[in-house]
């Protein structure tokens, strides 16, 4: 075992000093030797959380335990980094995710060892599916028990290695600041993600102190996430740009990551190419512009995926033809040059061979081609753009997003989301669960501006909007933030209720109760002969109730007429409360469109009885 | 097709275990894997071989990439290289056999590095093929136990794999 109070110090004077400090208990950290006072000496738990607020961090969401305890001591004796604690781990890491899809910057975990930092396992994969930059803190048992099946000892290094970008153990606590400030840049930078650092407990004992230094700059000689893309590839594809007739701009999250939502926009608008948004993409160019032509893919619009299966030129911006989006890949594009700007060179030709691969950063890419376009002498085919237009606007004219409202106060899931757009003012952050709520609020709620709207899109993780909303607000305690959700998925995460009591967390939660698995029981009705298995939530509680019980507001809503009123007191007479709107909804409304499975982009169900 | 893949790998625990996970999590297939510490003690040096078409070999070669503990990684198999593997094999050795035997570890220079009176412990070194040429040669009937390191790679020529 390493003796970690045989490391060498400064000088022992100081030494003599710092255990003054600590037996009278003075404020820590002291000054070190005169010739360099920036030295500083820590215990393994103070440095974390200094290096914490080094990096950036206001809030961590966390859960403590055993083998965290000296770190939530020093958590105490301090006020720069604010943390709040949670009623599930899976919740802390979804509040974590939420703040990072919101705001761009990582969003900080801290969890005990064994079951505390397994409970994380699905938050964490669901930033790591949809490149979400998350430091994950995770407490290990002693150094030396680590390996005997000590109490709550999890290899968590081991249990979380495929669903993390990177990870660390921490093996003496002097290394703390530096492998926090690594974290933080591995998890920031390139194609985002999550990285654990686990820390066994003796690396952060309060009677041991160390030099606190923080790295000026993280050095790692294997890490260099491309800061260009390669001008002779920007080259071929603003060529192929230019000659297309039929051309379409198919952007995805990577553009909201890399904040170049602006010159997505600016890119578009200028070539007058149709522009279609992935689930993760919605808001990175504007829902209600007259260039957008919707959401693509399972559940995309009928004019987005007619387009993306009409196209000879296909720009696809940080998207990675998910087979939520194409479909069959054998029949993806039939006619289509498919160029494709991504971070991560894997992503390229993964699943889709494309003709222009530029791997580099999207915004830089887009101001490289929009350089070329300055330069250029040529434009696009007005002619053809054209015709091109008018075409997509005969699709658009198929109006395959309306649906019809019932003569019975029972409600459409869909009309709910417009009226929640409409009291909004299309300008709220919307998170979501997973099912036909999520797919409804992805089509109905035009986000005209990007991060606002916060799904698991990749994992599809239900338990996720919630805690996802409660991050978002904390930090946007002005933006109206709504969670989007179903009476299933709520109840995954439905604990959380008491954290927002405790920090007073003014979410709204628009639970659409169509008192079942929808989006199962969809499957069910097209695939199997409507055999509901398993896809009816039997005795659902009194939400109402229950968030009452909570200490917060419950409003049920049961026909048409009740809503305006409801909402009214949502976003206006209880402003400043969290409230519960249970909205009944048809359970017998499917999402439409659809494509057929194993077909091609064209191929859609547009009702139940329509196809293409 | 065939590749040898060869990789620096930052010298940590847990740099090995992410490169083995890779190949589990995403399917694919490691037919050998060696490592061992460079002369320089922070990196290892690390072969594997691996088989699919060009598309799986790109992608298997950017997910490693991806792997921030890999510091540099080359197909060999995309130009001239030397390839070894190393092997002992244990085959029984009685009566006749004997001469036969030490004949044909002679032909494909291999050396019996341990004797009894009824096996013969051969060394051989050489590509995957000449060892598998070697156990067809002696008749797999008589052989009792193999052990194989796996493939270790490099470029030929002036072509390094350095940092
Ligand atoms: C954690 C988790 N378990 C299971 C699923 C599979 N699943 C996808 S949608 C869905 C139904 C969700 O029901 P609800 O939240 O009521 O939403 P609805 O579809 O009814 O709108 C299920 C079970 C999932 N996505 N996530
Ligand atoms: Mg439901």
């Amino acid at each position: 075992m390493r003796n970690y109070k045989f490391i060498i110090q400064p000088e022992r004077a100081f030494v003599f000093r710092a255990l003054i400090a600590q037996l009278f208990q003075l404020p820590t950290p002291l000054r070190a030797c005169e010739e360099d006072s920036t030295v500083e000496l820590l215990s393994g738990g103070e440095m974390l959380v200094r290096a914490l607020h080094e990096s950036g961090v206001e809030y961590i969401y966390g859960y403590p335990g055993g083998s965290l305890l000296h770190v939530y001591d020093a958590l105490y004796k301090q006020s720069a980094v604010k943390h709040v604690l949670v009623r599930h781990e899976q919740a802390a890491a979804h509040m974590a995710d939420g703040y990072a899809r919101a705001t761009g910057k990582p969003g900080v975990v801290m969890v005990t060892s064994g079951p505390g930092a397994t409970n994380t396992i699905t938050g964490i994969a669901t930033a790591f599916t949809d490149s979400i930059p998350m430091v994950v803190i995770s407490g290990q048992v002693m150094s030396h028990l680590v390996g005997d099946d000590a109490f709550q000892e999890t290899d968590m290094l081991g249990v979380s290695r495929p669903i993390v970008k990177h990870s660390f153990s921490v093996r003496r606590p002097e290394d703390i600041p530096e492998l926090v400030a690594k974290a933080f840049h591995i998890a920031s930078t390139g194609r985002p993600g999550p990285v654990v650092i686990d820390i066994p407990k003796d690396m952060t004992m309060p009677n041991e102190r160390y030099e606190y230094v923080y790295p000026k700059k993280v050095k790692l000689r294997s890490y260099t996430p491309p800061q260009r893309g390669h001008s002779g590839q920007i080259k071929k594809a603003v060529e192929l740009l230019l000659k297309a007739k039929r051309p379409v701009i198919y952007a995805g999250g990577g553009v909201i990551i890399d904040g170049s939502s602006d010159k997505l926009r600016a890119l578009v608008d200028r070539l007058d190419f149709p522009c279609t948004n992935t689930l993760m993409g919605l808001g990175s160019y504007p829902g209600t512009g007259e260039r957008f032509v919707g959401m693509l893919g399972m559940h995309g619009t009928y004019e987005a995926n007619m387009t993306m299966h009409h196209a000879d030129v296909v720009l696809a911006i940080g998207a990675r033809f998910d087979d939520r989006v194409t479909n069959a890949t054998s029949k993806f594009c039939p006619d289509a040059k498919i160029i494709h700007i991504d971070i991560d060179p894997s992503s390229i030709s993964k699943t889709i061979i494309v003709d222009v691969p530029i791997v580099g950063p999207v915004g830089n890419v887009l101001d490289e081609m929009m350089a070329l376009l300055d330069e250029s002498n040529e434009v696009p085919d007005a002619e053809a753009i054209a015709s091109w237009w008018k075409q997509i606007n005969e699709w658009r004219q198929r109006h395959a997003m309306r649906y019809e409202k019932n003569d019975s106060q029972l409600m459409k899931p869909q009309e709910v989301i417009e009226a929640i757009w409409a009291a909004t003012k299309g300008d709220a952050y919307v998170t979501s669960d997973v099912g036909q709520h999520q797919m409804f609020a992805a089509q109905y709620y035009k986000f005209d501006k990007p991060n606002r709207w916060i799904n698991s899109g990749g994992l599809g993780t239900m338990g996720f909007g919630f805690p996802a909303a409660m991050g978002i607000k904390m930090n946007f305690p002005e933006e109206m933030v709504v969670c989007v959700t179903g009476e299933g998925s709520i109840q995954m995460n439905i604990q959380e209720l008491s954290t927002c009591l405790q920090y007073g967390i003014p979410v709204k939660i628009l639970c659409l109760n169509n008192g079942s698995l929808g989006m199962v029981r969809q499957w069910q009705d097209m695939n199997y002969e409507g055999r509901h298995s398993h896809s009816y939530m039997e005795s659902l509680p009194d939400f109402v109730k229950l968030v009452e019980a909570y200490g917060h507001v419950g409003i049920r809503v049961t026909g048409r007429d009740e809503l305006p009123q409801a909402l009214e007191d949502t976003f206006n007479k209880y402003n400043d409360r969290l409230v519960f709107l249970d909205v009944a909804v048809d359970p017998e409304e499917h999402v439409y469109p659809m494509q057929v499975p194993a077909g091609s982009m064209r191929d859609m169900w547009l009702s139940k009885t329509e196809r293409t | 097709m065939r590749h040898i893949i060869s990789i620096l790998l930052e010298n940590e625990p847990g740099a090995l275990s992410r490169v083995v996970g890779l190949f589990a999590q995403r399917g694919y297939n490691i037919e050998t894997l060696t490592v061992a510490p460079t002369e320089d003690n922070t990196l290892s040096r690390l072969t594997m071989t691996t088989t699919g078409d060009d598309r799986k070999i790109e992608q298997i070669t950017k997910q490693l990439n991806k792997l921030i503990e890999v510091v540099k990684l080359v197909d060999l198999s995309e130009g001239p290289h030397i390839e070894r593997e190393l092997m002992l094999i244990k085959v029984k050795a009685v009566g006749a056999q004997r001469a036969e035997i030490k004949r044909t570890a002679d032909i494909f220079r291999g050396q019996i590095v341990d004797v009894s009176a009824s096996v013969y412990t051969i060394q051989l070194t050489g590509t995957s093929d000449k060892l598998e040429a070697f156990i067809e040669a002696i008749g797999a009937g008589c052989v009792l136990e193999t052990v194989r390191t796996g493939v270790s790679g490099i470029s030929r020529g002036e072509k390094i794999l350095s940092l």
